[in-house]
């Protein structure tokens, strides 16, 4: 059965080759059903996979030799199993609904435009199933440079826009940044290892010094970092909100920035022989975790509020991953995916009544205008702010749980995130759809639902965002935790710690109560008086997003080009090339010096003749006397 | 007999193409003889490839003991097939150029490949002076007679440079001619001769820094920019796609087996060099505004990295610095070709007067992106293979130069994208307003050069066994 | 006599011809103290070979060595001869044309 994985990401190639050569000839419908039908076709077989491996397990299916040097052996080969097939599944699952939701939300674009989008679309999906499906590092790498090349292509789709563009840039140079981490880890491997296969790797890590252990985990989670939007490489996620807000959902949301994520998961043989790098991803992802909800407080743009919110979502992924809790940061991968999707796509719907509209203290009130994309959204809402039973509970519980176990300053700073995260989405929801409408009237008279290829994704993501959590539904709530037993055969359970019932009972109270008060507040605050106002204080710090691009502009940006002018101009110009062209002008200067010599005047030449002679004549009789001397002088 | 005919074929046709008068005297004829080239070394490398067909050996010199003896290996098949594949792609991509006196230009290009073709096989030590010659002086006329405005300068600089690299490198040939027991110029001889410490690192000097120019790398690499921006837009791709190679190529057959000493014993301040001037010229590269110069820094960014690798002394590193010589030929050219389509039509190379390009010709667009990431090693990119097998290499043998040198990767993704913004994004400006989409021509370039990035990158094995036994050779004097 | 009274005389008129070239602009005077300095050489080629001669003579009278030096000085005055009549006459040329025997004058020639 696993024969016919190669069928997976091949749909979609042969979507992005149709489309992408044919997109001035074909018609838009025949792109978005050569688009859609592709990730579709896709999306089957991953299901005859998932099934396949959950009674078969899983397997590795090998194709050719990408690199062969005598020293190590990089083969093109899948790798089947219970991680990849959950994350196939996701991935061309939400993959397909966006590219459905696409259809309808890129209606307005040129044909020719319309491809491209569909073609990039497409070969971001390919990408990112080789990235997931790979069975050693260097696939991996390929896949992970490939949805870094689609997101750049995808932010800065449309290009006429200068800022866009500087946005494609900077993800696309900030994902490099953890590219070279990510390579680097695999030169170790390969140095230490001789190989890069997951089944080798992994086999052989116990023999890796500690040392080694720590660094190339390290260096992984650099990778992770950058794609994955960490501290202190987050800052280029929330300005990708310049692309489409499909790509934004699909990308930006439910699976690029969660191959992090997946990949350190995948790892996990690797990292449980590091504490030292689990430490450092707790913390990392904490810190992220926290930060980025402060700033969603502020945020009036409907698309950076959630930006925000999937930086601080991935944040507690790293955290769960940190202490140990694989299972747990999957599941939040899965659920955050549902979620996130659908958010995203809301948003799209919304700012698709609102012609282009982003800015939330424009809208209010579009409960009654868009009733499926308000239900909808609050369901997302919910999910996200962890309230039972939807599925956000469910994950965001597990990875609160094995904080706790791991320290209870951990649990602590995860709760007040999760009161955060369920306070800014609410005065999203509040701002967006309660109280009155303070748009134009023009907007106001154009407000419409938006049509059934939008909604039909919505609410089959809702239905997902609500009952995703019953595959993950823990012991202590009468549960089977059926993905737990799932990927077990992948992911190390060696380091999950058990905590006693009452008190798991007790944390999931206290993050659940928090929450709620937190909607409670957030709703009452914002529904009948929405704050239109621009933030003042510590408000603005957080609104100017604690002004790290600034930072980030003077520590590096400005620094780099400032050296680059120095070499350029100083360095280049009168350095080395003033070196060469120095010696040419000295030959030209004493050669024109030297002419004056040439007076004429027989005399002179006489003159240096018979001194010359005289020269010649004092060496000739008194050349050790003159080496004496040369001798003492130096 | 088929490397004779690799430089017999460009030889002849080019001695002929000196008579051919007329507005476009030569074109036609020089497209058709780099064809037939092609196809020679196609049949040569892939078909006709026992050893009696890639070897020759006539008496040349008798006098000195010189003789013409041509024999191609691993790394001669690569190199050209190279320059077999190179030149029907410039002269069919800048066919829409027009020089004055064509048919002298012409002769010069094929000469030129005449010349490179004999350095990439020649086992005769002074046979490949002889070729390294004939290959550089068409090109000083080359770039004196069609160049640009500061074309005279330039050239005086370019052949200033090369040719004190030339007369080092004669010093020491003849130098490893004396020592030799039977006074010979054969490789063989030359590979068998037992060195001192102290010999071998003088004469290393020598030749190294007439490769380390022609390579160029840091700091000798003031010539490059100056001349890939003054040089007709062919001139500059046979330039940086192939003569750049034959410095690499040089340090790995005539330097690195004949001085094994003191390839060890410099390595590491040589390599250390070498990443500086990856670092140096990425840097500088950011702040160009002109996209000859651009990729005249990248391309020396690019070099760096492979003489470091070469000099990393491990297997992995110098199959990988053998791959990326191909690729990179193949990755440059296109670029240049690009650049050539944009300045040929809008008559500016300069960032700040262009923009919005790829509303007016999107295909030049997509093509351009294409050559853009292959140039910054895109996985699945025919360069990703060569650089992942360099940086392993030198990872190898330095932890923390790799490290630093890998910081190029970044930069390169910055003076690239810069590159693509400023070129295509954004809205039109008056220099782009009136754009076309190139020609057939072109585009007939380019998509051959894509396919062959993209199959490259899929599918490097063969590539890749293909040097295996020069790797090897090398290797084992280490 | 010791050979190092030849010696310094012909030090000294060697020394003389010279500075007088350096410093004399007139062509003639320069002409004369070149034949000075060719008069110095010839009075050592004489003298050494006359001593070198007279040390073979002692042990073999049919020794020729040293003979050659005075040879030498035959030619030296003959090319001298020669030498004078052409420079001379291109003296009496110069003097004809430019009324003026000043070799400082002369070096308009070089253009």
């Amino acid at each position: 059965m696993s024969k016919l994985v190669y069928l997976v990401p091949l749909f979609p190639l042969i979507g992005f080759l149709i489309n992408g050569l044919g997109r001035k000839s074909l018609s838009k419908s025949l792109i978005g059903i050569i688009g859609s039908g592709a990730i579709l076709a896709s999306f089957v077989v991953s299901l005859v996979l998932f099934f396949d491996v959950k009674a078969h397990g899983g397997s590795v299916v090998s194709y050719f030799n990408f690199i062969d040097v005598e020293s190590f052996k990089i083969a093109f080969a899948f790798q089947v199993d219970q991680l990849s097939s959950l994350f196939l599944l996701i991935i061309t699952g939400i993959g397909f609904l966006i590219h459905l939701y696409s259809t309808s939300y890129m209606h307005e674009e040129e044909p020719q435009h319309f491809g491209r989008y569909f073609a990039y679309l497409n070969l971001f999906v390919f990408s990112m199933l080789l990235l997931v499906l790979g069975a050693n590092y260097v696939i991996m790498f390929i896949g992970w440079e490939g949805v870094g090349l689609c997101s750049y292509l995808l932010i800065g789709y449309w290009f006429k826009n200068e800022n866009y563009n500087y946005a494609a840039k900077k993800a696309f140079v900030m994902n490099r940044i953890g590219d070279l981490g990510f390579l680097l880890a695999v030169f170790w491997i390969i140095t230490r290892l001789g190989t890069t296969n997951y089944a080798d790797v992994f086999a052989n890590a116990a023999h890796l010094s500690k040392f080694d252990a720590t660094v190339i985990t390290t260096l992984l989670f650099v990778g992770a970092m950058g794609k994955s939007a960490q501290i202190p490489l987050y800052t280029w996620l929330p300005d990708a909100m310049a692309g489409p807000t499909p790509v934004s959902a699909l990308i930006h949301a439910a699976t690029m920035v969660t191959a992090g994520i997946y990949m350190i998961a995948r790892s996990n043989a690797l990292y449980s022989l590091a504490p030292f790098t689990q430490h450092l991803v707790a913390i990392i992802g904490l810190a992220t975790a926290l930060f980025a909800a402060t700033i969603a407080i502020k945020q009036n743009d409907i698309k950076k509020v959630l930006a925000y919110s999937t930086v601080s979502q991935l944040g507690y992924m790293f955290l769960g991953l940190g202490v140990g809790a694989y299972t747990g940061a999957v599941f939040h991968v899965m659920t955050h995916a549902f979620f996130k999707a659908l958010l995203f796509l809301g948003a799209g719907s919304v700012i698709h009544a609102m012609h282009h509209e982003q800015d939330i203290r424009m809208m209010g009130g579009l409960k009654k205008k868009l009733p499926i994309t308000h239900i909808t959204f609050l369901l997302g809402c919910l999910a996200i702010a962890g309230i039972p039973p939807f599925s956000g509970f469910f994950s965001k519980d597990e990875i609160l749980a094995a904080a706790y176990a791991e320290s209870p300053i951990y649990w602590g700073v995860g709760v007040v995130t999760a009161g955060l995260t369920a306070f800014y989405m609410f005065r999203l929801y509040a701002t967006t759809f309660l109280g009155q409408f303070r748009g134009t009237h023009e907007q106001e008279h154009h407000l419409h639902e938006s049509p059934s290829a939008m909604t039909i994704p919505l609410v089959v993501l809702a239905i997902l965002s609500v009952l995703g959590g019953m595959v993950g539904v823990p012991e202590i709530l009468g549960g089977h935790h059926e993905l737990h037993h799932f990927l077990s055969p992948i992911l190390t359970t060696e380091h999950e710690h058990h905590i006693e019932h009452n008190v798991e009972f007790g944390l999931m109270a206290a993050s659940v109560i928090l929450a709620a008060l937190a909607i409670a507040f957030a709703i009452g605050r914002y529904s009948k008086k929405p704050e239109l106002n621009d933030a003042n204080g510590f408000g603005k710090v957080l609104a100017n997003k604690w002004y790290i691009d600034e930072l980030y502009d003077a520590i590096v940006v400005r620094p780099l080009n400032a050296i680059a002018t120095f070499l350029k101009n100083i360095i280049e110009k009168s350095g080395i090339d003033g070196i060469v062209n120095g010696v040419g002008k000295l030959v030209n200067y004493s050669s024109r010096q030297l002419r004056l010599l040439q007076s004429g005047l027989v005399g002179n030449y006489i003159l240096i003749m018979v001194l010359g002679i005289v020269v010649f004549i004092l060496i000739w009789f008194y050349d050790t006397t003159i080496l004496r001397m040369i001798g003492k002088i130096f | 007999m088929v490397p004779v005919l690799l430089i017999l074929l460009p030889l002849i046709t080019g001695l002929v193409s000196f008579f051919m008068k007329g507005e476009n005297g030569g074109k036609a004829w020089a497209l058709a003889s780099s064809i037939l080239t092609l196809l020679v070394a196609l049949g040569g490398i892939f078909l006709y490839n026992q050893p009696a067909h890639l070897t020759y050996d006539t008496s040349w010199l008798t006098s000195v003991g010189s003789r013409f003896s041509v024999g191609m290996d691993g790394m001669g098949k690569m190199l050209c097939l190279l320059t077999a594949v190179s030149f029907p792609i410039i002269f069919l991509a800048t066919s829409k150029n027009n020089y004055k006196d064509s048919g002298s230009f012409y002769a010069l290009m094929l000469l030129t490949q005449a010349g490179l073709t004999g350095v990439f096989v020649a086992t005769d030590c002074l046979l490949f002076y002889f070729f390294w010659e004939l290959a550089l002086i068409p090109v000083y006329f080359l770039c004196s007679k069609w160049g640009g405005e500061k074309r005279i300068a330039v050239t005086f600089k370019f052949f200033i440079y090369t040719f004190i690299g030339s007369l080092l490198m004669l010093v020491g040939i003849l130098y490893l001619y004396f020592q030799t027991p039977a006074h010979s110029f054969a490789i063989k001889d030359f590979y068998a001769l037992q060195l001192s410490s102290e010999q071998q690192n003088c004469i290393f000097w020598l030749m190294f820094i007439a490769f380390a120019i022609k390579m160029p790398i840091f700091p000798f690499h003031t010539w490059q920019p100056d001349a890939y921006e003054q040089s007709p837009t062919a001139t500059t791709m046979v330039l940086s796609g192939i003569m750049v190679k034959m410095g690499i190529f040089a340090v790995v057959r005539w330097l690195v087996p004949i001085f094994p000493e003191a390839t060890k014993y410099y390595s590491h301040f040589i390599v250390v060099l070498s990443v500086i001037g990856m670092i140096y010229a990425s840097l500088i590269a950011i702040k160009q505004d002109d996209i000859k110069r651009l990729i005249a820094y990248s391309s020396i960014a690019h070099i760096g990295l492979m003489a470091a690798a070469i000099f990393a002394g491990n297997a992995i590193g110098l199959k990988g610095v053998m791959v990326q010589m191909f690729n990179h030929g193949i990755n440059v050219i296109g670029l240049w070709i690009v650049a050539n389509a944009i300045e040929q039509q809008l008559g500016t190379r300069k960032f700040s007067e262009l923009g919005g390009l790829a509303q007016k010709a999107p295909t030049l667009a997509i093509l351009l992106v294409i050559m853009a990431f292959a140039n910054i090693a895109l996985p699945l990119t025919n360069a990703f293979v060569g650089e992942f097998l360099m940086f392993n290499g030198l990872f190898q043998f330095n932890v923390y130069v790799t490290a630093v040198a890998g910081i190029s990767i970044i930069l390169g993704a910055v003076y690239t994208l810069n590159m693509v913004q400023k070129i295509f994004y954004g809205n039109t400006v008056i220099a782009t307003e009136n754009a076309k989409e190139i020609s057939g021509n072109v585009q007939l370039a380019l998509v051959v050069l894509t396919v062959m990035i993209i199959v490259l990158g899929v599918y490097p094995q063969p590539l890749i066994n293909l040097t295996n036994d020069t790797v090897k050779a090398i290797i084992s004097v280490h | 006599m010791p050979i190092q009274y030849y010696i310094y005389l012909a030090l000294a008129l060697f020394s003389i011809g010279i500075i007088g070239v350096l410093v004399r602009r007139n062509a003639i005077i320069v002409f004369m103290c070149i034949e000075l300095m060719l008069n110095a050489v010839n009075l050592l080629l004489v003298a050494f070979s006359k001593m070198h001669h007279g040390v073979a003579y002692a042990t073999d009278k049919a020794s020729t060595v040293g003979i050659d030096g005075q040879l030498f000085v035959f030619f030296i005055m003959v090319v001298a001869a020669a030498e004078v009549s052409v420079g001379l006459a291109i003296i009496v040329m110069l003097y004809r044309n430019t009324h003026s025997v000043d070799v400082n004058f002369l070096n308009r020639l070089k253009n």
